[in-house]
């Protein structure tokens, strides 16, 4: 076993894990914190994001132990101060970003560490941005929309509806 | 039903979905987010040939390993049921099909990559994994069935041994009509030939399966939470047929779900597993799958090879349609499958058009692969890409347009009753066709082609219509096609003393907004706000049996129950406020939430009504009982027939064979709706979905039955970068006429238009390019498009 | 996975140290790793993260104009801190995988893995890098010895790689449609003496320099000078995602590609 401290929403936790315990595990099975989702198991499909020192990875991808005096930032510490939605979240509702739920919590976070490093995204740069998160309900459409009205910009007229 | 509440909570009304908000914070409530005190892990211990037999299985080593509770064979299972097939097809001489059993784990062979062979329950689920590697068993290996033609050649591998070969079904349909659409294709003008693959999908909700099973000493009561689209379904399955739990002692929870698609409606090994496991462990059993083990557990889709002959005229009306299609079943028959090539294939194969004799031929076969059965669509797909793809590939052979082909034999004229046994109560399929060329822009065609040209692009077009048998079904019509379930919908309406609401429905939502769309149609007919109603789902402990979310049910079968159960209570309402007004039933009227005296200015408000019916003081205790909760069953009359018209247009990149998908127009005709932003996100999928199986997604096996897309290395699923910007429109609108919403569905539209769209579009840039290439099969991978144009 | 201790070194010497217990094994940024582990394909007794290591992160350029970049750099650092010096390497570092991947996998364990299908062994081979290890340096064409095989012996460590930066380079991949790898990608590095040509994702022997390609080039820089050359289709690799004809066929194109491109 290996002892393991780090900050998870601003709260300082320390467990012993064994070494092969992913942070995912460590977040959903010791933490309880369960919105942060696994769909596969080869790296792919993006619904395990969470922040590590403010930088988007997939937390199936990388061991608890290497999250060692870091800080990591869940889906579950997201939203605003009071509770609602912020600006991002919000932006999924308001465009019927999500449909099962299942890989909104990565979308949501790979979408706030892009609009961190470029705060007016083209579509083509979000669609890129997002290749490694796969979403089977919406088909993009509506969390294209919802990224390009969280950064404040237009809607194309083709994607109206 | 009225229509001009757009602005409110009510039908019509794109009300933002309440459910969000617990997925966007991280509390959302999934199978796997569950967890019982004292629970135990399962692994299952997997087949990875795909046919052998099983020489021995020494589990003792693995059972002394740490951690290990017990470790489980197919001998476990011997006094148990087997996994129930829902479906029972009559063949085209009146034999009924052939149904092996399906055992909970591998008796006697193993049948297909996956196919479980042990499981062992221990502590944690490293420990389950670990201790499995202990198991030592010997299997032989046998030559496998995989390709559907050769395992019905003599001699072929036989999957199971008591069968007398791989046949399940050879149906046909109409059979009667048979002479005469021979006849007709013999005397046509033209005939266009297609032979045609329906390439084999694995349907990834990106939730992945999950059971955990629970039993409770004191009481003797299961509880099994799993990953399903139908929790009473899979009660009455398990319980009945495989387990021998009375429904009573047995709740089923499916709480979110994260995606379905079809392969979640199944009754499955692992949900039985963990249920028996749970008493015979005497601690809670969970499940997992992981994505490697989903590919080769989950239910793949599709999976048929056909040809198709369209005759047609001197004029070119179509005269005929015959079809010879295989259809594979896989090892065993999943819960629906044999229904999927069949009813929901065969009947729908008249599509748009007036084609007045039609005959389908489907040999299902059973091979040594996962067992397949409905995904997104489930049979109608298959039927519209056969028939919209022989029609553009005869329009191209005749030299005609495409659209104006399809217009010329479009059915016109409703109810249309159709060669295969079903009756389209409304459509405008030329009013679609209007609204496609419209949106889609298809006159500026021409121009975007010639962009592409000088960009060294070729650039193609595709159209096709589609029409669908949704809103399934009417129970006494299926029972006599083999169903062995009823296919109505149940809810409960329970109006508390205060006006709250809580509505109880037999459907499912894994993705589709239940939870809004279904309390506007409730505010809608009572007058009150939505936030006042809040629906109860996916709990076989909370509602009445309901037969869940499939088929694009859920509205039209569904929501009419609920309309139903509304109309019951406004009834009753309308009594108690009549007493309280001392006026007549008659003479009362529902607005605004507010219970009027006709022609006067009395009222009373709902909640004075509702305090009423549970504080029955002044009440006409003497007419009807206190309360107010009353529940309906809805069985429809007939399927609900929504249509439409897409267009895909691609740029193909002819040095690497790479198709993008350039745009992508939809117009839909799904009669009446009630949330248009759930719509639009419906068709959205869908269309992502059917462009992962024009251009992406292949299931393959290699000939040895060994999966070869096994992951998401191998298996391609869209990304974003895949599609573009959808234009929709769902404003043409023939409502349904037999059911109260008049609404048709939409879930699966989609995925059944959308294929035929993005290939003919692949067709027609690679002629345009001077490649004379008549059909290739999906997915129209760069590799493959490369291939056809070296000829 | 099977299971492992994992240790955390923040020294070079303190990773070599723990490399020499039995069993052990470098991890890198995990991003190939890990998946592998997670199918039991390997069973380290310890997993030693090289992810601490100060002295292994970093890019800078060297007095003898060699762009270095430290073994433990994500390619995420590389995409921005290349920009300036390197453009031709940040573009591949910025479409390896997707940006979570970039923010967790080096070019040490990149390079170290030589996977068949990854970026950046085109780009040290086309670039005639450096490798530097805690016991060496090696050079590029002494480095990649086929699918998943290398120069390195047990327990070495990527602590460094030189690259040599040259006058135009651009890398232009064709993507297996589902895991999103190089199907065939195709890296072109002009150099004054002469240009080097490397290719990744479609030979049944991992990465490799299509020296015919870089004769032509050599002489005459344009896209013309590869018209009618081709790899053999016989080494090339042949699965569900393309045949052995079409890998070839695309590596012409990349190549072509790329030389357009080229700045």
């Amino acid at each position: 076993m290996t002892k393991v401290a780090m900050t998870v929403n601003g709260k300082s936790v320390s467990r012993e894990v064994e070494g092969r315990t992913l942070l995912v595990q460590f977040l959903r099975d010791d933490l309880r914190l369960t919105g942060t989702h696994v769909g596969c198991d080869t790296s792919q499909c993006g619904a395990c994001v969470v922040h590590v020192n403010g930088e988007a990875v997939k937390s199936c991808t990388m061991f608890a132990a290497e999250a060692e005096g870091a800080s990591v930032t869940t889906i579950e510490a997201m939203a605003n101060e009071d509770g609602s939605l912020n600006t991002v979240q919000q932006a999924f509702q308001d465009y019927h970003g999500l449909q099962c739920g299942f890989c909104t919590p990565g979308m949501v976070m790979s979408a706030t560490a892009l609009l961190k490093d470029n705060p007016k995204p083209t579509e083509q740069e979000i669609r890129e941005y997002l290749e490694g998160n796969i979403c089977r309900c919406t088909g993009y459409h509506n969390i294209i929309k919802a990224i390009m009205a969280a950064s404040g910009q237009e809607i194309p007229a083709i994607a109206a509806e | 039903m009225p229509k001009d509440s757009v602005a409110g909570t009510g039908i019509g009304a794109s009300t933002k979905r309440r459910e969000d908000v617990r997925f966007l914070t991280g509390n959302g409530n999934y199978t796997d987010d569950i967890n019982i005190h004292g629970q135990a892990y399962v692994h299952f211990l997997r087949s990875d040939v795909a046919h052998g037999r099983i020489i021995s299985i020494d589990t003792s080593a693995a059972a002394a390993m740490p951690g290990v509770v017990k470790v489980f064979t197919g001998k476990d299972f011997e006094g148990v049921g087997s996994i129930p097939c829902g479906w029972q097809v009559t063949d085209r001489h009146g034999e009924v099909m052939k149904e092996p059993a399906h055992p909970v784990l591998a008796q006697g062979k193993v049948r297909h990559v996956g196919d479980p062979i042990a499981a062992v329950v221990a502590d944690s689920l490293a420990e389950a994994r670990d201790a499995a590697e202990a198991i030592v068993f010997d299997i032989e290996e046998l030559p496998a069935a995989v390709n559907m033609k050769a395992a019905l050649e003599p001699g072929a591998p036989k999957v199971h041994d008591d069968l007398s070969d791989n046949l399940c079904y050879d149906w046909g349909f109409v059979e009667e009509n048979k002479g005469a659409v021979d006849e007709a294709i013999r005397n046509a003008a033209h005939v266009t030939t297609l032979e045609l693959v329906n390439n084999r999908l694995v349907a990834n909700p990106m939730e992945p399966r999950v059971a955990v099973g629970d039993w409770n000493k004191s009481s003797d009561d299961y509880t099994l939470y799993t990953t399903s689209q139908n929790p009473h379904v899979i009660r009455l399955l398990m319980g009945a047929f495989v387990l021998g739990i009375p429904e009573h002692k047995l709740r089923v929870v499916a709480p979110d779900v994260g995606g379905g698609f079809g392969t979640k409606i199944f009754h499955y090994a692992e949900e039985a597993f963990c249920t028996f496991a749970a008493k015979a462990c005497k601690r809670p059993v969970k499940w997992t799958s992981t994505r490697s083990e989903a590919f080769m557990s989950d239910a793949h889709g599709r999976d048929h090879v056909t040809k198709i002959e369209l005759a047609l005229d001197k004029d070119n009306n179509f005269t005929a349609i015959r079809t010879e299609t295989y259809a594979n079943m896989g090892a065993y028959l999943s819960t629906f499958a044999p229904s999927v090539p069949t009813w929901l294939h065969g009947t729908l194969m008249a599509g748009n058009y007036k084609t007045p004799n039609i005959y389908v031929n489907v040999k299902a076969v059973f091979t040594n692969t996962v067992p397949v059965d409905a995904y997104r669509g489930a049979g109608r797909p298959e039927a519209t890409y056969q028939l919209e793809r022989v029609i553009d590939m005869a329009a191209r052979e005749l030299g005609v347009d495409p659209i104006a082909l399809r217009r010329q034999n479009f059915i016109t004229e409703f109810p249309y009753a159709t060669p295969v046994a079903v009756e389209y109560d409304t459509g405008d399929y030329p009013a679609t066709m209007d609204k496609l060329e419209e949106i889609a822009d298809l006159a500026g065609f021409a121009a975007r082609r010639a962009e592409s040209v000088a960009k060294g692009k070729l650039r193609g077009l595709g159209v096709n219509c589609y029409i669908e048998a949704c809103g399934i079904a009417p129970s006494n019509l299926v029972g006599q096609l083999g169903a062995r379930a009823g296919l109505y919908e149940s809810a409960t309406v329970r109006v508390n003393a205060t006006g709250s609401i809580s509505v109880m429905t037999g459907s499912h939502s894994h993705g589709q907004g239940h939870e809004t769309a279904f309390p506007q149609v409730v505010a809608e007919m009572l007058g009150i706000d939505a936030s006042m109603i809040d629906i109860v789902h996916g709990d076989t402990g909370r509602g009445p049996m309901g037969m869940g979310t499939y088929g694009s049910r859920s509205l039209a079968v569904g929501g009419s129950a609920m309309v139903r159960a509304t109309e019951k209570i406004i009834n009753k309402a309308k009594k108690i406020a009549a007493h309280l007004m001392e006026a007549s039933d008659s003479d009362i009227e529902l607005k605004d939430g507010k219970f009027t005296v006709a022609g006067t200015d009395k009222s009373v408000a709902w909640g004075d009504v509702t305090l009423a019916a549970y504080v029955p003081h002044n009440y006409p205790l003497e007419d009807i009982e206190p309360g107010l909760e009353e529940t309906a069953f809805y069985d429809p009359s007939n399927f609900t027939y929504p249509s439409g018209a897409y267009c895909c247009e691609v740029e193909l990149d002819p040095e690497t064979g790479k198709v993008t998908i350039e745009r992508f127009s939809a117009a839909d005709d799904f009669g009446n709706i009630v949330n248009p932003m759930i719509v639009s996100g419906q068709v959205h999928g869908g269309i992502a979905q059917g462009v992962g199986q024009a251009l992406l997604e292949n299931c393959a096996y290699d000939e040895n039955g060994q999966l070869l897309s096994a992951s998401y290395m191998d298996y391609a699923m869209p990304r974003a970068t895949d599609v573009p910007f959808y234009t929709v429109d769902h404003s043409c609108q023939t409502p349904c006429t037999h059911n109260p919403l008049g609404v048709k569905g939409c879930g699966e539209a989609g995925a059944i238009g959308s294929p035929p769209a993005v290939i003919n579009a692949v067709i027609d840039a690679l002629n345009s390019g001077g490649h004379k290439v008549a059909h290739m099969d999906m997915p129209a991978s760069p590799s493959r498009v490369w291939a056809a144009m070296q000829g | 996975m099977y299971a492992f201790d994992i240790e955390r070194p923040t020294s070079l010497t303190d990773a070599v140290t723990a490399l020499g217990r039995e069993e052990a094994q470098a991890l890198g940024g995990g991003q190939t790793l890990i998946p592998a582990l997670k199918q039991r394909l390997a069973a380290p007794s310890v997993l030693v993260s090289l992810a601490g290591i100060a002295e292994m992160k970093g890019i800078c350029m060297n007095d003898a104009g060699l762009l270095c970049i430290g073994g433990g750099t994500t390619h995420g650092t590389v995409a921005k801190g290349a920009v300036a010096h390197y453009p031709g390497l940040a573009d591949l570092a910025a479409h390896i995988g997707d940006p979570a991947v970039r923010n967790r996998g080096t070019i040490g364990g990149s390079l170290a893995n030589n996977d068949p299908s990854a970026c950046y062994p085109a780009a040290a081979l086309a670039s005639g890098v450096t490798i530097v290890t805690n016991t060496r340096s090696i050079a590029a064409d002494d480095f990649f010895e086929g699918m998943f095989t290398t120069a390195l012996e047990e327990g070495e460590i990527i602590t460094e790689v030189k690259f040599p930066i040259p006058e135009a380079s651009c890398y232009i991949k064709f993507e297996q449609p589902a895991s999103r790898f190089a199907l065939v990608g195709v890296f072109v590095a002009k150099f004054a003496e002469g240009v080097r040509v490397a290719v990744t994702g479609a030979s049944n022997n991992g990465v490799f320099r299509w020296t015919a390609a870089e004769t032509a080039l050599s002489a005459n820089f344009s896209v013309g000078a590869l018209d009618g050359l081709s790899v053999p289709a016989q080494d090339m690799i042949a699965d569900l995602h393309g045949t052995a004809a079409y890998r070839a066929h695309l590596v012409a194109v990349m190549a072509k590609r790329a030389v357009a491109a080229a700045k």
